[in-house]
C-alpha cells in the first residue's frame, strides 16, 4: 500500500447532549483516497459524528481537522454552510433529503450554486442573460448532467426529486454531494432500504467515485456486505467511543467488536449474587 | 356590462398593487415560517421615498415625465430595499433560532417603531402629490352616456406589474438566486449543506420583496396622490390577506390573490358599499381560514420527519 496521507483527523472529540455523552474522546484519521467505514450498534454515536463534521453540531470539545492540498481546515470552527463550499465535505443523510419540489437536475444545480452565484454577480448577470453567466451555466448543466447518467438517472433528469423511486432519490442524494466537488464524502446509511442488486450497485459507484474522483468517503453502514466489501478501512464504535480500528479483516476477528455485536457469555455478566440462585452453576 | 368593466379595470390596478406587497409576504414566510409584519411599513416607506423623489425632481428641473418616473422609481426601490435589508438584520436575524413568536412578536415592534419613525420625521399630516400622469383613454360609451375610460396611469400601473412579476418569477425559475431561493424554502438545513448561504439567500429574500413593495408604493402616490404614516397598516394586512388567499408561500399564489383581494374591493365597493369595502376583503379572509386554509394555489403543509 502505498503512503497513506491523512484527510480528516480527528482528535478528543466530545459531544455531550445535558448529561447524555454521545459521543466520548473520539480519535480516528481518515485517509485520502480511501473508504472509512464507521460500523456499531444502534446509539453508538455514529450519526452524531457525522452531524459534528458537517456543522450540525457544535462538538463539546476536541477538533477536527481537514487536510486541503495547500492549507488544514478546523471545522469545529466554522459555519455549517462554509464547511460545504470552502472545506469540501459533503454529506447524504439516513432519511433521505433531497429538494423534493425542484427537479433531479435542479437538485444537481443547486449544489454548484456558489459557483455560479459568483459567476452570476449574485443574479444580476443571470438576470439580463450575460454570456459570463450563461457560460457558467452551462457548465453546470454539463456536470449535472455527467453525474445524472453516473448514477443512471439521466432519463429522470426532468422529475420531480421527490416523485422518484426510492433507490434513485439514494443515487441522486450522492450526486448531488459530488456536486459540491467535496474532498470528503460522508454518507449516511447509503445501502439502507436497497435490495441487493442496488447495493451491489452503489458498491460499484462508491469504488468508482473513489478510485476516479480520488477524494475519501466515510460511511456509516449496518450493511455488513458494503462495509466489508468496499471499506479500505473499518472504525468501530460503542457507546461513543472507538473499540476497534483496522482493515475489515482485522476488525472481523477483534474480539471487542464481537463482544459489542454479539455481547458476552452471560455467565460472566451475572452478579455473584444472582448466579448463586442459578443450580447449574453452583457446580 | 358598462359600469362592470369600469369596476374590472379600477379591480385589476388595485390587484396589481396588492399582488407586489403581497409577494414580500409569501417569499418570508415561505423560506422562514414567519409573517413579517413590518412589511405594510416597508410598503409605506416606499411611498415616502418616492414622494420625497418626485419633490428632488421637481426642485432639480427634471421635467420629462418619463425620466423623472424612471429615475424616482430606480430611487425608491434601492432606499426601501435598504430599508427591508435593514430591518431584516436588526430585528429578525439575531432571532433566528430562537422560539416561533419571538421574530413575530420583533415584527410587531418593528411595523410600530416604523410608523412612528415615519410620523415623527415627516409629520402626521397627509402628503399631497399633484398628478403627474394625467390623460385617460376612453374605450367605449355606452347607449346610455356612460363612457368607459382607462387612464394613462392605469395601464402604466398594470403594465409595469406584469413586466416585474414577469421578472420576478424568471428570477425564482432561473437563476442561481431564485434556485437557491427555492432550496431554502424546502429545506433550510439541506441546503446549508450544499453550500448555500442561507443568511445571505434570507437577506437578498427581503431586500427583493422590500424592492417590490417599494414599487407599490410608488404606485399608490402616483395613484391616488395622497399618502400619510398609516397607510401601510390597512394595504399590508389586505396584502396579507391576498397571501393566505393565493396560499400563503405560493408565488403565483400571491399574484393571484392579490388580483382578486383588487376585484373584490373594487366591485364591492362599486355596487355595495364605498364604506364596507374593507370589511369585504376582510370577510374573506375569515372565509378562506375556514374553509381553504392552504388557500387557492397553496400546499397542504406535510409534516417532516
Amino acid at each position: 500500500m502505498s503512503a497513506r496521507k491523512p484527510l480528516l483527523e480527528v482528535e478528543h472529540l466530545v459531544m455531550r447532549f445535558g448529561g447524555l455523552v454521545a459521543v466520548a474522546d473520539l480519535s480516528l484519521t481518515a485517509y485520502q483516497r480511501e473508504i472509512t467505514a464507521i460500523i456499531g450498534p444502534n446509539g453508538a454515536g455514529k450519526t452524531t459524528v457525522f452531524n459534528c463534521l458537517t456543522g450540525f453540531y457544535k462538538p463539546t470539545s476536541g477538533r477536527l481537522s481537514l487536510h486541503h492540498p495547500d492549507a488544514i481546515y478546523l471545522l469545529e470552527q466554522m459555519e455549517g454552510f462554509r464547511i460545504a463550499s470552502q472545506a469540501g465535505v459533503a454529506r447524504t443523510f439516513q432519511n433521505i433529503r433531497l429538494f423534493p419540489g425542484m427537479t433531479a437536475l435542479e437538485n444537481l444545480i443547486v449544489a454548484q450554486h456558489n459557483r455560479l452565484m459568483r459567476a452570476s454577480g449574485f443574479s444580476v448577470a443571470g438576470l439580463l442573460g450575460l454570456p459570463v453567466y450563461r457560460n457558467a451555466e452551462r457548465a453546470a448543466v454539463d456536470k449535472a448532467r455527467h453525474w445524472l447518467q453516473r448514477v443512471g438517472l439521466e432519463e429522470r433528469a426532468d422529475w420531480e426529486a421527490g416523485n422518484l423511486p426510492y433507490g434513485a432519490q439514494r443515487r441522486l442524494e450522492i450526486a448531488r454531494a459530488m456536486c459540491t466537488d467535496p474532498i470528503l464524502l460522508c454518507l449516511d446509511e447509503p445501502a439502507a432500504g436497497l435490495n441487493p442488486r442496488e447495493s451491489a450497485e452503489l458498491n460499484a459507484l462508491l469504488l468508482s467515485i473513489r478510485d476516479e474522483a480520488g477524494i475519501g468517503i466515510m460511511l456509516i453502514e449496518h450493511d455488513m456486505s458494503v462495509v466489508m466489501g468496499i471499506s479500505d478501512h473499518v472504525i468501530v464504535l460503542d457507546y461513543g467511543r472507538k473499540i476497534a480500528d483496522g482493515t475489515p479483516d482485522e476488525v472481523r476477528r477483534d474480539p471487542n467488536v464481537i463482544k459489542a455485536y454479539l455481547g458476552e457469555e452471560e455467565t460472566e455478566e451475572l452478579p455473584p449474587e444472582v448466579a448463586a440462585d442459578i443450580p447449574e452453576l453452583r457446580e | 356590462m358598462e359600469y362592470f368593466v369600469q369596476q374590472l379595470i379600477n379591480g385589476l390596478t388595485l390587484g396589481a398593487i396588492y399582488g407586489l406587497i403581497a409577494i414580500g409576504y409569501t417569499m418570508v414566510y415561505g423560506i422562514i415560517g414567519m409573517i413579517n409584519f413590518a412589511h405594510g411599513e416597508i410598503y409605506m416607506i416606499g411611498a415616502f421615498v418616492s414622494i420625497i423623489g418626485f419633490l428632488v425632481m421637481g426642485l432639480a428641473g427634471i421635467t420629462w415625465v418619463p425620466l423623472a418616473l424612471l429615475i424616482v422609481l430606480v430611487c425608491t426601490m434601492v432606499v426601501t430595499a435598504l430599508y427591508g435589508w435593514t430591518v431584516e438584520r436588526l430585528a429578525y436575524r439575531p432571532l433566528r433560532g430562537s422560539f416561533r413568536l419571538a421574530p413575530l412578536i420583533s415584527a410587531i415592534g418593528m411595523s410600530i417603531f416604523l410608523q412612528n419613525y415615519v410620523q415623527l420625521t415627516q409629520g402626521a399630516r397627509v402628503k399631497p402629490l399633484q398628478p403627474i400622469v394625467t390623460g385617460v383613454l376612453p374605450l367605449f360609451t355606452s347607449p346610455g352616456g356612460f363612457t368607459v375610460q382607462i387612464s394613462y396611469l392605469q395601464i402604466f400601473i398594470i403594465l409595469l406589474t406584469v413586466v416585474l412579476m414577469a421578472v420576478f418569477t424568471y428570477m425564482i425559475a432561473a437563476t442561481p438566486l431564485g434556485r437557491s431561493q427555492r432550496a431554502c424554502q424546502q429545506d433550510l438545513g439541506m441546503a446549508a449543506l450544499v453550500g448555500v448561504d442561507v443568511d445571505r439567500t434570507i437577506s437578498l429574500t427581503f431586500v427583493t420583496g422590500a424592492a417590490l413593495a417599494a414599487v407599490a408604493g410608488f404606485m399608490v402616490t402616483l395613484y391616488y396622490g395622497v399618502i400619510d404614516f398609516y397607510i401601510g397598516f390597512l394595504a399590508g394586512i389586505k396584502a396579507f390577506t391576498a397571501a393566505v388567499l393565493g396560499g400563503i408561500g405560493s408565488l403565483p399564489g400571491a399574484m393571484l390573490g392579490g388580483l382578486l383581494i383588487g376585484l373584490i374591493e373594487a366591485f364591492f365597493s362599486g355596487y355595495f358599499s364605498v364604506e364596507y369595502k374593507d370589511v369585504a376583503v376582510f370577510i374573506m379572509l375569515v372565509l378562506v381560514l375556514i374553509f381553504l386554509p392552504t388557500g387557492l394555489l397553496g400546499r397542504p403543509e406535510v409534516e417532516k420527519v
